[in-house]
């Protein structure tokens, strides 16, 4: 493999030193006298009409500047099915809507004005599954979804396109695979098991809360400020809802404080916008409490999911039959677009030649879903997964050689009909491989320690593609400091993850110069940097990375131009390091850049060369349009892997059990930042393994989520995770910056089924919803017959 | 009631003007832009606002501001260059960094209190704060190295320091 | 963030908290008393706590005795902290309920005055109280009263308007003698319980107090009375017990009924083990 000078090293993130010691200024921090700030009434009820809002006590409290409420605004956005009101006017279609606002000199103020507002609601018949919304006689949650608009960018294309709800029911859109004959498969395989799976919806909480700005200038610029990963969609939204040109709307990002997906939707900012319109422009502040970010912001998809598979005796995959109902909430919103994404890689790293795949997005009375780490790949691995591991058990193999009697092979093709190579498709068998020592595999997968405790494995396999929209890119500028030095100018978003530092590491290895005389701004302006598409999908780092290193290029042109004519030397005949440009045969022959970055001048007063300023752009090639029936297309440039294990220790009489160990071994291409990634991987772990054992949302019956605190919605603490251990394979990717493979994502999706594959086990009977609770697992026996 | 208050933090004096219901949190951050304790749940479950109050960590958004007079207050601010920011650094325990004031200040002040702390104490601890971005398994690491690091400075012969 | 605002007051005698609170009383501020202020700051901030007048007992010397030396009698104030309480190691009994709730951070702030005031229905710390038969010492216009903890701490604590709660005193035969505790959550290490449970075997007789199982904590004399009936086995006994159980067991997020009685049996299992040497 090739070596490299920085690519690779444990280079420490550029902001490390200011985020431990509370110097970063994320959103909040920024406090400005004089910024108004903004309340959200929000509903107590998922399902009802809204007669009369009287804010009349609510006026009354001094030091209340505006109240809005939906009547005022009654506007339907959305950046898929336009189906969500600003401002819930006549209908809630969940618990926490956003009914009202108030504006107000101080927070406190416009709480205590907001608990004053008195709202007549008409309880509806409340639609409290996907499973419910999916029946004959289920009440509608949107009654004329024909009516809707369709979003202009998404019509057409990609997870994001090709968006059909069906009138007259609750499905917001089917997505469809059909590869091969799905009955054919059926008749070839011997042995077939069907079983469903499910679990709620979730949600990230990161420990930054939405948060947003909005300041509208007299000459009608609109200045917001947001923790949000979506800055150009932002202002392409906020520019169409309210017809104002998109050159006079600014979005500036500052260091987001986590997000795992949450922070993709706009939401809080076009609310914001209407406040201050509310207030004659002055800035205000709309920010989340933790209730509101639980469950008035959109969170983590819920599943049902049915899953048929057919396999011959001696154990190769023939037919998969998967049928998804998801609990995309009240509004379709991004739920969409991870529903088909879970459809497009629905089969997992298999090869299996019969694929039939329904998928969909179905609206209920619950908070709207968004993107969650994973994309809909962490929610359907669970349910194939688990399944993979009952089909082994049920042919007497092990579930790790089923596994890699199956996986997926260059010559393969995908669920999408994608023709597999060795550069688009990661290397499955060797993760497994791998795998299977490092959780010492062949000692036994389960093993008891005493009467009452017994420690077993569990494994599964996960894959995923990169799903942006065709003709999704980036760009990034490159300019010098007069010592030689570089700055970055990209709008790749910081939320964590590393980004910043990995695009300095890129340009310090092109250049062959110190990582430390590469500089990047760590806030991002839609005025001043490229467009970029969302910081998501982990396909941030191959968006900005193609185009930083184009730019890279330009500036070495540049420069090197300069310097021929300088050193009197042909251009092809120089080289650029440590700062200097110098001739290949004898370096001695060299100039800094220092000398050369802002032109050059002669004594005799004569220049050469101007200003060099890199500059590159970068868009995805080859990606095609989805077909909404079969699935047929190119939804991105390549699949990473990853095999991972989980170990417990289970008491068979508590029902209670402790996570041991944890292993990933992805093939991520081409690390960039080994201790980047690891930590990246290692953190996504942690978050699957929680979402799996603890979170989910709970209901009542009227579809009140329960589950709106960190009191009550319990996620890992420290103490609980188990050993993580990450291992890469790096399979270069053909394309990507380095051959880097997408990274952020992978270590949770294969959490979930692993553990429950290990639970499963210990507990003798088969898991299928989330999360595992002790009481779930507990239910689960007695209902078998395991305990009494 | 609206008050002046006078708060002993980082070792100086803080003047502000506060309602006598405003928490430790809101007038670190609102009126003395102290920002780095953060607002994670303002509900006491995260720990993302924990300062030390005489050396103890306490989480600011479950304290009011008029509690804290007397007490000897400590913030992120006023940690510099500490052994545990460089493990914090070097060990990659944040990413997001949003938790990071209240972990290390949770973990500066168990390093202080427990120099022997054995794993079962740093659970203890620890788990007064969420993370949502780590595995745990970094700070765990980053706080042990510190403690590892702190014995070995009390073994070396004084006369050698 | 409180959004609303209310007057603060330290007083720094029994004499001037109670005059203070009458006096706030009649202007109609509605005054609470505060310890730790972690139940003020975070169900105000929801409206489900709201005055206009705080008087925080801390600067009150008596709220903050922590003795033991005379008359064999244990003192503790109410404004104590859990983690002050605790780390004493002045009454094992108390102490180890007190670590279990919350976490450690808000432990550095919860009092054992506000804790068992307070509104959340699990008040652990009264476990061992009931237990050990204590005696809370009150405070009111009136005066000082001195009364058994089965007086006043019913289901929750009865103080009457305008009094608080000054010192618990405990027996400090209770000291050494043999206890079990254990604390069943949902799933998280830093959770309200499922169930606590605390057993204490004075000379051949157990007691027993649970938390969480109904919504209220309480010592139960007929479940205890069918746990010592040894002509029984074991299994029988706690059968028996938890047909005594003497309200209600909750359902909730953090478990069902019969989820709740079936950790219930476990962990009375276990106690009865740790506690009466008796085989599994
Ligand atoms: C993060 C967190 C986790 C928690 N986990 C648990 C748990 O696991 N188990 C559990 O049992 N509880 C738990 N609690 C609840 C906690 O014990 C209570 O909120 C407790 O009341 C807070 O004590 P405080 O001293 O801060 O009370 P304060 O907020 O000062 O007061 C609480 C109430 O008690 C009254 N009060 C206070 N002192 C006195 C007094 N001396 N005399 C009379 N009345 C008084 C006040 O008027 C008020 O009504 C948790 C709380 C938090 C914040
Ligand atoms: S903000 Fe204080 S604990 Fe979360
Ligand atoms: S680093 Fe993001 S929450 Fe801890």
């Amino acid at each position: 493999m090739k070596r490299y000078r920085v690519i690779g090293k444990s280079v420490l993130k550029k902001e490390s030193w200011d985020k431990v010691s509370g110097r970063v200024k994320y959103i909040d921090d920024h406090q400005e006298v004089g910024t108004l700030h903004v309340k959200l009434l929000t509903s107590t009820y998922a399902h009802a009409y809204i007669g009369n809002v009287d804010t009349t006590e609510a006026w009354k409290v001094p030091g209340v500047r505006a109240i809005v409420t939906g009547k005022d605004y009654p506007l339907l956005i959305g950046t898929t099915i336009k189906d969500r009101p600003l401002l819930a006017f006549d209908k809630v279609r969940y618990y926490g809507e956003p009914i009202a606002m108030v504006i107000a000199d101080t927070e406190a103020i416009a709480i205590q004005a907001v608990t004053l507002i008195c709202v007549e609601y008409k309880p509806l018949r409340v639609v409290n599954s996907p499973v419910e919304a999916y029946q004959k006689d289920a009440p509608l949650v949107h009654d004329q979804i024909e009516q809707y608009l369709i979003d202009q960018d998404a019509d057409t294309t990609g997870t994001s396109g090709g968006i059909r709800p069906v009138p007259g029911t609750n499905i917001a859109n089917r997505q469809g695979i059909r590869k091969g004959n799905i009955e054919r498969g059926f008749a070839r395989s011997d042995v077939i098991v069907e079983e469903v799976f499910s679990f709620k919806q979730s949600d990230h909480t990161a420990i930054e809360t939405r948060c947003a700005d909005v300041e509208i200038k007299k000459t009608g610029e609109v200045i917001i400020h947001s923790a949000s990963q979506e800055p150009f969609e932002m202002r392409e939204l906020i520019s169409q809802t309210f017809n104002i040109d998109e050159g006079k709307v600014h979005v500036h990002i500052p260091l987001v404080g986590g997000s795992f997906g949450a922070k993709t939707s706009v939401q809080l900012e076009p609310l914001a916008y209407v406040a201050s319109k509310a207030v004659g422009g002055r800035k205000v502040r709309l920010r989340n409490s933790r209730e509101e970010d639980i469950v008035t912001s959109p969170v983590h998809i819920g599943l049902h999911a049915k899953v048929k598979m057919g396999c011959t005796r001696d154990g190769k995959l023939q037919a998969i039959k998967l049928f998804f109902l998801f609990d995309g909430g009240a509004y379709a919103e991004r739920a969409v677009p991870v529903t088909k994404a879970a459809a497009f890689d629905c089969t997992g790293p298999y090869t299996i030649d019969h694929v039939w795949c329904d998928s969909l997005c179905m609206y209920t009375n619950h908070p709207y879903a968004t993107d969650f780490r994973g994309f809909g790949r962490t929610e359907v691995a669970f349910g194939v997964e688990r399944t993979i591991d009952i089909m082994a058990n049920k042919l007497g193999m092990c579930p790790l050689e089923f596994r890699l009697k199956n996986a997926i092979q260059p010559g393969d093709t995908s669920p999408t009909k994608v023709l597999l190579n060795k550069s688009n498709l990661g290397d499955i068998r060797e993760c497994l491989l791998q795998l299977r020592e490092l959780i010492d595999w062949d000692r036994g997968q389960r093993i008891d320690i005493s009467d009452r405790i017994v420690r077993t494995k569990g494994i599964s396999c996960t894959w995923k593609n990169g799903d942006p929209p065709p003709g999704v890119g980036a760009g990034a500028i490159l300019t010098f400091n007069s010592d030689g030095g570089i700055n970055i100018n990209c709008a790749a978003i910081e939320i964590g993850q590393g980004t910043k530092t990995v695009l300095t590491q890129m340009v310090a290895e092109k250049m062959k110069m110190d990582v430390d005389d590469v500089f990047i701004q760590m806030e991002v302006n839609t005025q001043l940097s490229p467009e970029h598409w969302e910081t998501a999908a982990s396909r941030t780092t191959f968006l900005s990375g193609n185009a930083v290193l184009r730019a890279v290029e330009d500036a070495i042109r540049q420069l090197k131009r300069t310097a021929a004519i300088i050193l009197k030397v042909p251009v092809d005949e120089l080289e650029v390091a440590n700062k200097k440009v110098y001739k290949k045969t004898s370096p001695s022959i060299s100039i800094d850049f220092s000398e050369i970055v802002y032109g050059y001048i002669f004594p005799d007063g004569k220049v050469a060369g101007t200003q060099v300023v890199g500059r590159g752009t970068y868009m995805i090639p080859g990606i095609t349009e989805m077909d909404p029936v079969t699935g047929r297309g190119i939804q991105g440039p390549e699949w990473g892997v990853v095999a991972q294990a989980v170990e417990v220790e289970f008491d068979k009489r508590d029902n209670t059990f402790k996570l041991i160990r944890a292993v990933s071994v992805a093939d991520a291409g081409t690390i960039l930042n080994y201790k980047g990634a690891e930590t990246q991987v290692m953190g996504a772990m942690n978050m699957g393994l929680s979402f799996a054992t603890r979170e989910g949302f709970l209901y009542d019956d009227q579809g009140k989520v329960l589950t709106t605190q960190f009191r009550s919605y319990k996620v890992m603490h420290y103490g609980e995770q188990p050993e993580y251990i990450v291992r890469f394979i790096e399979n270069p990717v053909k394309g990507a910056p380095f051959g880097s493979r997408g990274l952020g994502e992978h270590g949770i999706m294969g959490m979930p089924a692993a553990v429950a594959n290990s639970l499963s086990l210990a507990a003798n009977v088969s898991l299928q919803q989330l999360p595992l609770t002790p009481e779930f697992i507990w239910k689960t026996r007695l209902k078998a017959g395991e305990v009494y | 009631m609206i008050e002046k208050l006078t708060l002993d933090i980082n070792g100086e004096q803080w003047v502000a003007t506060v309602r006598m219901a405003d928490t430790l949190l809101d007038v670190l951050r609102e009126k003395l832009d102290l920002t780095g304790a953060k607002r994670g749940c303002e509900n006491g479950d995260c720990g993302s606002c924990t300062v030390l109050a005489d050396g103890l960590p306490v989480k600011s958004c479950m304290m009011l501001a008029v509690d804290a007079i007397g007490k000897k207050l400590t913030t992120i601010e006023g940690l510099q260059d500490t052994p545990m920011q460089h493990a914090f650094v070097e060990k990659w325990a944040f990413q997001c960094g949003y938790c990071t004031s209240g972990f290390i200040m949770n973990a500066h002040a168990l390093v202080n209190q427990h120099p022997d702390a054995t794993d079962e104490i740093m659970e203890e601890w620890l788990s007064s704060n969420i993370c949502r971005c780590t595995s745990y398994q970094e700070i765990r690491e980053a706080v042990k190295s510190v403690l590892k690091e702190q014995r070995f400075d009390r073994k070396r012969p004084r006369n050698r320091r | 963030m409180l959004h609303f605002n209310f007057d603060y007051y330290r007083p720094s005698s029994i004499d001037e908290a109670v005059e203070l609170f009458d006096k706030l009383d009649q202007d109609g501020k509605k005054p609470i008393y505060l310890s730790g202020g972690t139940e003020i700051t975070t169900l105000g901030r929801l409206n489900q706590v709201f005055t206009k007048a705080v008087i925080d007992v801390k600067g009150i010397p008596e709220c903050n005795v922590l003795d033991y030396k005379q008359d064999s009698v244990v003192v503790v104030g109410a404004a104590l902290t859990l983690t002050q309480v605790w780390e004493s190691k002045i009454l094992p009994l108390l102490g180890e309920a007190c670590v279990r709730i919350g976490d450690r951070t808000s432990r550095n702030q919860i009092t054992l005055g506000g804790n068992l005031a307070s509104e959340i229905i699990y008040r652990e710390a009264v476990l061992p109280l009931l237990l050990s038969n204590s005696t809370f010492v009150v405070a009111g216009i009136e005066g000082i009263r001195q009364l058994s903890v089965h007086k006043i701490f019913k289901e929750k604590l009865r103080l009457k308007r305008g009094e608080f709660l000054v010192q618990i005193k405990v027996d400090g035969k209770y000291r050494k003698m043999p206890f079990y505790i254990e604390k069943k959550r949902k799933s998280e290490r830093v959770d309200y319980p499922l169930i606590t449970l605390e057993a204490l075997k004075v000379d051949r007789s157990i007691r027993l107090a649970i938390s969480g199982l109904c919504a209220f904590p309480f010592r139960s004399y007929e479940m205890e009375k069918e746990l010592n009936n040894t002509d029984i086995s074991i299994e029988e006994r706690i059968d028996r017990a938890i047909l005594r159980i003497p309200a209600p067991v909750i359902s909730d997020i953090r478990g069902s009924r019969e989820y709740r009685i079936f950790v219930l049996r476990n962990t009375l299992l276990d106690a009865l083990i740790y506690l009466g040497g008796v085989r599994a």
